[in-house]
């Protein structure tokens, strides 16, 4: 290595790492306790559905406009409001990854990952659930 | 308990060739170390002549035993769990082999079949001058890697701890069900759970085994940089090398834009590439790779950079191995949508184990030798070649340092317990640094040919270039002014860089032509680097144009149709996306410049998958005349376990894609009809009611001859003529029509979906009169959701892929020792499948 490498590679390096710095922007995995001790600012929520409040969706007036309550493992509740169509799956989901921010009433997502108990067949329990219902039912 | 109708004998085969297999990968091994550190010719051709047996064996095992998995596949033996998990009796025959890669086994097969085919073509070859010499050394790399991949699928307990997982267990022993319990179980197990709807595309038949086999290859530049040391004939293997390097180059780089054209057509994620953990970890590879190819020209050239050459080659395997170890041990869990599940603690330290061995082992070796590998101590000038190209190299080392660093972002999080999340933004987070690289590269790109080796005069380098560089101004001028980027999401600084980055392109791409057409005066089989440079800022300029001016043409704001968005009441925010569109049947909806109709569905050929047929129509905006018309049907799929996947359906032009998927349609089973015909009687020119309007008979037809029906004055038919006149204004045609035949009536409804409202010709009334039934259903109105975008010029992208990968393998054929017919074969070849595949085979 020469010292014309050396000092490019430092130039570089540095101008790299300038760009990560000026935007260091990885967030936070968050409950909903703590991320309403930081309204406005964006994180990761890990929730799940709450099932006995009503899941808001009428895709004919407005298939941009979803509302749910979620509720974390600590008891935290929050609404959601995310605008974008309903994941097909959101009533099975066992979890919730959103991503978003943390508004007076309502956490405003902007993301939503669903996890499904039956996503991968990969799944050994589900495996047996599926051929024990397969070969009962016939 | 004696099981009926089971086939052990396939299994019991397949189980012992395993075994053999890894036995012989071992002695193998063994046989090509000794064979390597001998000096005696005599004993050492023993030697290879042994290990060239050992190595057959394995190859041979290796064959039978993806054989076998394709037998079970293929007559659906389900007493076996592999067949079971990834068949089906319904699965299209070109799929079979696509289920056997969907899963871990399968996958790892692939790899072992590819080792075992380049290893093969490498011993034929052992004479040619590419391979003379460096057999030994090289297989023994081979044969070691064949081993640890052997040793994934053993599925043997060695002192009660599981080695790997076969793929020829039974289904009875891996899962727990009371069927399995009975003897006759099997002809309980009618079908078995199938290939993911998700990876029937024909993509998915095709680009594993390419992107394995690109992996395979990298390891051969990884043996001969040890058989480098290990010979102490430090820079001998370098010439011989490269035209392995250009195939592995060209072969990873077609493979990962492969899994980029099946996301783009499969998924609905709305692109080619979207930084997901899967992708980046086959990238980086091949960016290292790239990186070596161009020290190993620096090498041969000058008889620099070989101690990077080293490194850059030991480090490309070693990344293939890494990302394996990131995509198939569950690491990457939240972070990716197309990684492997985690699949059992004992695999997962296997993994591990092979990575730590070849990493470790490499960088070690790599140490100790590193005083000796010879170094020229005089610096590169800055006006040479070499110099810049040497930059280059680090700049991709850097950028690939750089995104495997952020890639790993779940490794750290699990090795030291923190709990970092990904950003707000994850692909700009990638891009703004990518977007900076682009420019450097693409710079590099243009002017680097034109310096010469070792020094460079400066007339030389001004008559070369100042040419090309007006040219890329006055085209990159012409570009910006007639097509402008309109990517402001994220503010005037990343699109002026975008701007940078598209010039910079576009003088790589206009330099390296410049450089074939007047430098090497158009003779094009030396042309190959050129042309692989030239299609690289192709394909990336193509990449800039069609991500930058990408429109979703079902926003509501592009449409200026609307439901009040601008600002919403709940939450006083502006700018909320509005991309879902909402399609009532038959109700033709505004698109962009498209008017929309979702005019029916239909079943596919897969149970519970179901396509929704669109029409979509430019018209005149004056004279209403159709110029454009066209049909996409994206489907949306319930899989057995309920879970719906939404597959997207694109309209290609040579200019544009228009990519439209669902993003919510009805679940039919919670949607049934309840109510019943009402009739009523109704005489020509009169009107009746319904909830939201009325309906006026216009007049009774007999045998008509329109659009929709075909009846001759033979027939005996009679159709209702009924406007219909909603609430609001709207008016609706409706044709019910009756059939006579012999003793048969036969009514044929007309279906209003606009106004959930169904017309049926009951049959003749007294007097004039008629009678129709009238049902207004209190199923919900029929439609669908959509999410539609266009995406410009996307063939560029395609179109620069293939030109790059001809380039390298145009550079390959020429460093390699083909004939001319060899090369005319190789060159047609790839030339025309990378044609039909990426730009000809659109649906």
């Amino acid at each position: 290595m020469k010292k014309t490498h050396i000092a490019l590679l430092i130039g570089i390096a540095a101008l790299i790492c300038g760009l990560l710095a000026y935007s260091v922007d990885l967030s936070t995995y968050d409950t909903v306790a703590s991320a309403k001790n930081k309204p406005g600012k964006f994180v990761h929520l890990i929730a799940k559905l709450d099932r006995r409040r009503p899941v808001e969706y009428d895709p004919i007036n407005n298939p941009n406009y979803l509302s749910f309550y979620a509720v974390d493992s600590l008891g935290g509740q929050t609404k959601v409001v995310y605008h974008n169509s309903k994941p097909s799956e959101l009533e099975k989901s066992e979890r919730i990854v959103m991503t978003g921010r943390m508004n007076a009433d309502h956490f405003e997502c902007k993301e939503i990952l669903l996890k499904c108990p039956s996503k991968y067949k990969d799944d050994k329990q589900q495996l047996n659930k599926t051929v024990t219902n397969e070969t009962t039912s016939k | 308990m004696k099981f009926e109708g089971e086939h052990l004998l396939p299994g019991q085969l397949g189980h012992f060739f395993i075994i053999l297999s890894f036995i012989a990968s071992l002695l193998a091994t063994i046989a090509y170390f000794t064979a390597s550190r001998q000096t005696d010719l005599a004993v050492k051709n023993s030697w290879l002549r042994f290990a060239r047996a050992a190595f057959f064996i394995q190859v041979a095992g290796a064959l039978t035993v993806f054989s076998i998995i394709f037998y079970l596949c293929s007559h659906h033996l389900y007493e076996y769990m592999y067949a079971y998990k990834h068949a089906s009796k319904e699965l299209e025959y070109k799929y079979l082999l696509a289920c056997i890669w969907e899963g871990q086994e399968g996958s790892f097969l692939l790899w072992i079949i590819w080792h075992s085919v380049l290893g093969t073509i490498f011993i034929i070859r052992r004479n040619s001058t590419s391979v003379n010499g460096w057999e030994a050394p090289v297989m023994t790399i081979i044969s070691f890697a064949q081993f640890f991949l052997l040793m994934m699928i053993l599925g043997i307990y060695f002192f009660g701890v599981k080695i790997g997982n076969s793929p020829f267990t039974l289904t009875r022993n891996e899962l727990n069900a009371p069927i399995f319990d009975q003897p006759n179980y099997l002809s309980f197990l009618k079908d078995g759970m199938g290939l993911n709807i998700l990876l029937r595309n024909y993509w998915m038949v095709i680009h594993p085994p390419i992107l394995f086999l690109g992996f395979a290859s990298t390891t051969i530049p990884f043996a001969y940089a040890y058989a480098g040391l290990q010979t102490k004939r430090f820079g001998d293997w370098v010439k011989p090398v490269l035209p392995w390097a250009l195939f592995s180059a060209a072969i990873l780089g077609v493979g990962i834009m492969m899994g980029g054209k099946w996301a783009y057509e499969s998924l609905s994620f709305g692109g080619y590439w979207a930084w997901d953990p899967v992708e980046n970890a086959s990238l980086v590879p091949w960016l290292i790779l790239v990186a070596g190819l161009h020290t190993m020209v620096v090498y041969k050239a000058t008889g620099h950079s070989l101690r990077a050459t080293y490194l850059f080659s030991f480090l490309t395997m070693t990344f293939v191995l890494y990302s394996t170890f990131l995509t198939r041990t569950g690491v990457l869990g939240d972070t990716s949508v197309h990684a492997f599940t985690d699949a059992g603690k004992a695999i997962n330290v296997m993994i591990a184990l092979f990575v730590a061995v070849f990493t470790v082992g490499s960088l070690v070796y790599y140490g100790i030798n590193y005083k000796k590998i010879p170094a020229i101590h005089k610096e590169e000038n800055t006006n040479s070649r070499e110099f810049w190209m040497f930059i280059g190299s680090l700049v991709f080392f850097l950028t690939a340092m750089f995104i495997i660093a952020k890639t790993s972002v779940p490794v750290i999080n699990s090795t030291f317990g923190t709990s970092i999340a990904p950003p707000e933004k994850v692909e700009f987070s990638y891009n703004k640094v990518i977007v900076m690289i682009a420019i450097i590269i693409g710079m590099l790109t243009a002017f680097s040919q034109y310096l010469k080796y070792k020094d460079t005069k400066k007339q030389y380098l001004l008559k070369g270039i100042v040419l090309p560089t007006i040219v890329a101004i006055i085209l990159a001028t012409c570009l910006f002014i007639f097509y402008p980027f309109t990517y402001r999401k994220e503010g005037a600084g990343f699109l002026i860089a975008i701007y940078i980055a598209a010039f910079a392109t576009i003088y790589a791409l206009v330099a390296n032509t410049f450089y074939i057409w007047r430098v090497l005066k158009g003779k094009v089989m030396n042309a190959g680097a050129s042309i692989a440079h030239a299609g690289f800022a192709l394909m990336i300029l193509g990449m800039i144009i069609s991500s930058s001016n990408k429109v979703v043409i079902s926003d509501s704001r592009v449409n200026g149709l609307n439901i009040p968005v601008s600002k919403d009441p709940m939450t006083k925010q502006e700018d909320n996306p509005q991309e879902n569109l909402t399609l009532i049947r038959q109700l033709p909806t505004r698109m962009g410049e498209y008017e929309v109709t979702y005019q029916s569905d239909s079943a596919g050929h897969e149970k519970g998958r179901k396509f929704f047929k669109l029409l979509f129509e430019k018209k005149d905006p004056v004279t209403k005349d159709v110029s454009q018309s066209f049909y996409v049907s994206p489907d949306v799929y319930v899989m057995k376990d309920n879970n719906m996947s939404s597959n997207p359906d694109t309209k290609s032009y040579l200019s544009k894609d228009i990519f439209t998927y669902i993003s919510y349609a009805l679940n039919d089973a919670n949607n049934v009809d309840t109510t019943k015909f009402k009739d009523t009687e109704i005489a020509e020119g009169d009107t009746a009611f319904y909830s939201n309007g009325i309906m006026i008979l216009n007049k009774v037809v007999r045998n008509p001859n329109n659009a929709k029906y075909h009846y001759g004055p033979n027939d005996l038919a009679l159709m209702a003529d009924i406007t219909v006149i909603a609430r609001d204004g709207a008016r609706f045609k409706a044709m019910p029509v009756v059939e006579v035949k012999g003793m048969d009536a036969t009514k044929y409804d007309d279906t209003l979906y606009a106004q959930n409202l169904f017309v049926r010709f009951e049959g003749v009334g007294e007097g004039n009169k008629i009678r129709l039934g009238v049902k207004e259903s209190d199923r919900l109105i029929d439609f669908v959701t959509v999410k539609s975008y266009i995406f410009p010029y996307i063939n560029i992208v395609w179109l620069g892929l293939i030109v790059m990968a001809l380039g390298l393998v145009l550079s390959m054929i020429r460093r390699a020792t083909f004939s001319t017919v060899q090369s005319a074969v190789i060159l047609i070849l790839a030339a025309a499948g990378l044609f039909y595949m990426f730009l000809l085979a659109n649906s």
